[in-house]
């Protein structure tokens, strides 16, 4: 194939470039004329990106394992959320308080929730996408969209249509408050307000990504998951079990998108049955722009989409959020395929 | 008894037979030569001994088990290791990752160790690039790298899948001395290769398959002196 050529750069990079380029002076123009609004934006779209990034983690590990866009992922997402809001309903904890019974519940609920859904994707896994092993790639990818539909299915027969509320484990405050000295109660207008709940959200996905990380890079399932994902009949000539390995990555994209779960219900305090759709599709975006089947570039992907989602709500109108996040998905397949930091792997 | 004893196995692709009653042995101590043109099957035939597929007849035993219906996993614990055609490394590991994903069944980290180490005497290129990504490296040393990460299991029978395909003349005498060398080390090989000449002179016994059948055997030397061998693999 022939691309058109630029002093060694394509015309589409070329074009990427420039739009990066434009997108930022754009922003760097509102970031100088209205600072406070800027940085009010930029940290709702550091916490919305964070749980893009779990989400996008688990698409990114599927798709790199078993070339599968595993559009049920998007729903184990929200049913994660469901989940939580059940395990926290058993406990008499107090709503918008910090109180020694909301953090055990926390603690409890976290590692439980993610536990669950991880059980329940290796299911989803071994009855629905594993007898298509060696089935044409359409089989299991209309497959997931079905599961899907039965997992939505499944949590509006559990709770109905209404959106669910989640108990509100986290006060959004003590947080920061004002800009350069403003004081908020003179002037709301200069006024920015970093409340506990951003923080946490930022710092459990931080902490979950870096997990991962180590476990992907050091430890020899990781080595296993990235080895069967290069070279699936080699890596079985090792004497790796693929069945296994794939059923684990299977469960650590359920753990993270559990964990996304949780965080969504802990810091919007809502969610509905239909969730995972368009969330799962965003964050399927991020992991597309960051390239797809590259783990990194899913982290970073969620982080920028989150960022481009807010900026889009805060400067354009959170009419045109989705027409602008589609856009960019579009726009990465036609111009860059293989995303930010995917690689043009240099074949054998 | 035999090491590894194939016999009268058949498999299929679909509708189309790949292999029709084939049968082979390996010995302990033996390199055994399978050659053959293009299509004959004897990748199809690694792959079956290797589980990667299964015979639709026959039965193959390793070592004392029936691996006939055993997965490559456990095949692989068990003592066989392929070197597969075209190399087939983890293209974005680094050597180092390629050779200890060769390692991924065993439990004796200390012996891992004097292993790769024993690789590298006998590739010293690999541990000048064992921290390189395997994609960027030359043909030769892709091979290496692969028969290396082969070694690093400690194989009982160690399979090599045209290890000389690609490669230049004096790369080939390199790869074809190591495979003698291994060999002497006491490690059992059954090669296959297009290359029959350079084949048979390093092999105890050799097999001659053709669409799917063994049409001839015996010792190495037998076969590189026999009318048909010479006029449809050597050229003579």
């Amino acid at each position: 194939m022939r691309t058109a050529r630029l002093g060694g750069l394509g015309v589409a990079d070329l074009g990427f470039y420039i739009l990066c380029a434009i997108a930022v002076v754009l922003l760097a123009i509102q970031a100088i004329s209205s600072p406070a609004d800027f940085l009010q934006i930029l940290v709702f779209g550091l916490a919305d990106g964070a749980i893009y990034a779990l989400i996008a983690l688990g698409y990114t590990m599927v798709y790199g394992i078993i070339e599968l866009i595993n559009f049920a992922h998007g729903d184990v997402f929200t049913l994660g959320a469901y989940v939580a809001t059940t395990l926290i309903g058993f406990f008499a904890v107090s709503e918008d308080a910090f109180t020694t019974l909301n953090l055990v519940v926390l603690l409890l609920v976290f590692p439980a929730v993610m536990l669950i859904m991880g059980g329940i994707n290796v299911t989803i896994e071994r009855i629905a996408y594993r007898p298509l092993r060696n089935a044409p790639r359409l089989a299991p990818l209309i497959t997931a969209i079905g599961m899907s539909f039965v997992l939505e299915g499944f949590m509006f027969l559990w709770h109905g249509p209404a959106t669910v509320h989640v108990p509100n484990l986290l006060p959004h405050g003590p947080g920061f408050e004002g800009y350069l000295g403003f004081d908020c109660a003179v002037n709301s207008n200069n006024c920015v307000f970093i409340g506990f709940k951003d923080v946490f959200v930022l710092v459990a996905a931080a902490i979950l990504v870096t997990l991962l990380a180590l476990f992907i890079n050091r430890s020899k399932l990781g080595k296993a998951m990235r080895a069967t994902a290069q070279d699936r009949d080699a890596s079985q000539l090792m004497g790796i079990n693929i069945n296994r390995t794939i059923a684990a990555t299977f469960f650590i994209g359920a753990l993270l998108a559990g964990a996304g779960g949780m965080i969504w219900g802990l810091y919007f305090n809502t969610v509905s049955y239909n969730l995972g759709f368009r969330t799962g599709l965003i964050a399927f975006t991020s992991a597309v722009f960051g390239g797809i089947g590259n783990i990194p570039g899913a982290a970073l992907g969620g982080m920028v989409i989150g960022l481009v989602a807010a900026f889009s709500d805060g400067y354009i109108g959170s009419k045109w959020t989705q027409v602008v996040i589609f856009g960019i998905l579009i726009g990465v397949l036609v111009f860059r395929p293989t995303g930010l930091l995917g690689m043009r792997v240099p074949e054998k | 008894m035999a090491l590894l004893e194939v016999t009268e196995i058949n498999a299929h692709y679909g509708r189309i037979q790949a292999l029709r009653n084939l049968s082979l042995k390996v010995d302990k101590g033996e390199i055994v030569a399978l050659i053959g043109s293009n299509g004959a099957g004897k990748t199809t035939t690694l792959r079956t001994i290797s589980g990667l597929m299964h015979p639709g007849q026959g039965t193959i035993k390793f070592d004392g088990h029936d691996i006939t219906r055993t997965g490559p996993e456990k095949i692989v614990d068990l003592g066989i290791c392929q070197s597969p055609e075209g190399r087939r490394l983890f293209a974005r590991m680094t050597v180092m990752d390629n050779l200890m994903m060769g390692a991924y069944t065993r439990r004796d980290p200390a012996q891992i160790k004097v292993d790769v180490e024993h690789v590298f005497e006998l590739f010293p290129r690999l541990k000048e690039r064992r921290n390189q990504i395997a994609g960027t490296l030359s043909g030769g040393e892709q091979q290496m790298c692969a028969m290396g990460r082969a070694l690093m299991a400690k194989p009982k029978l160690l399979m090599l899948d045209e290890p000389s395909l690609g490669l230049s003349p004096i790369l080939c005498d390199t790869i074809f001395s190591i495979v003698g060398e291994i060999n002497s080390a006491g490690t059992p090989v059954l090669l296959v290769e297009q290359n029959a000449r350079r084949a048979l002179e390093v092999a105890h016994r050799g097999y001659v398959i053709e669409t799917g059948v063994i049409v001839q055997t015996g010792t190495g030397k037998e076969l590189l002196e026999s009318e048909e061998v010479q006029k449809a693999y050597l050229g003579m």
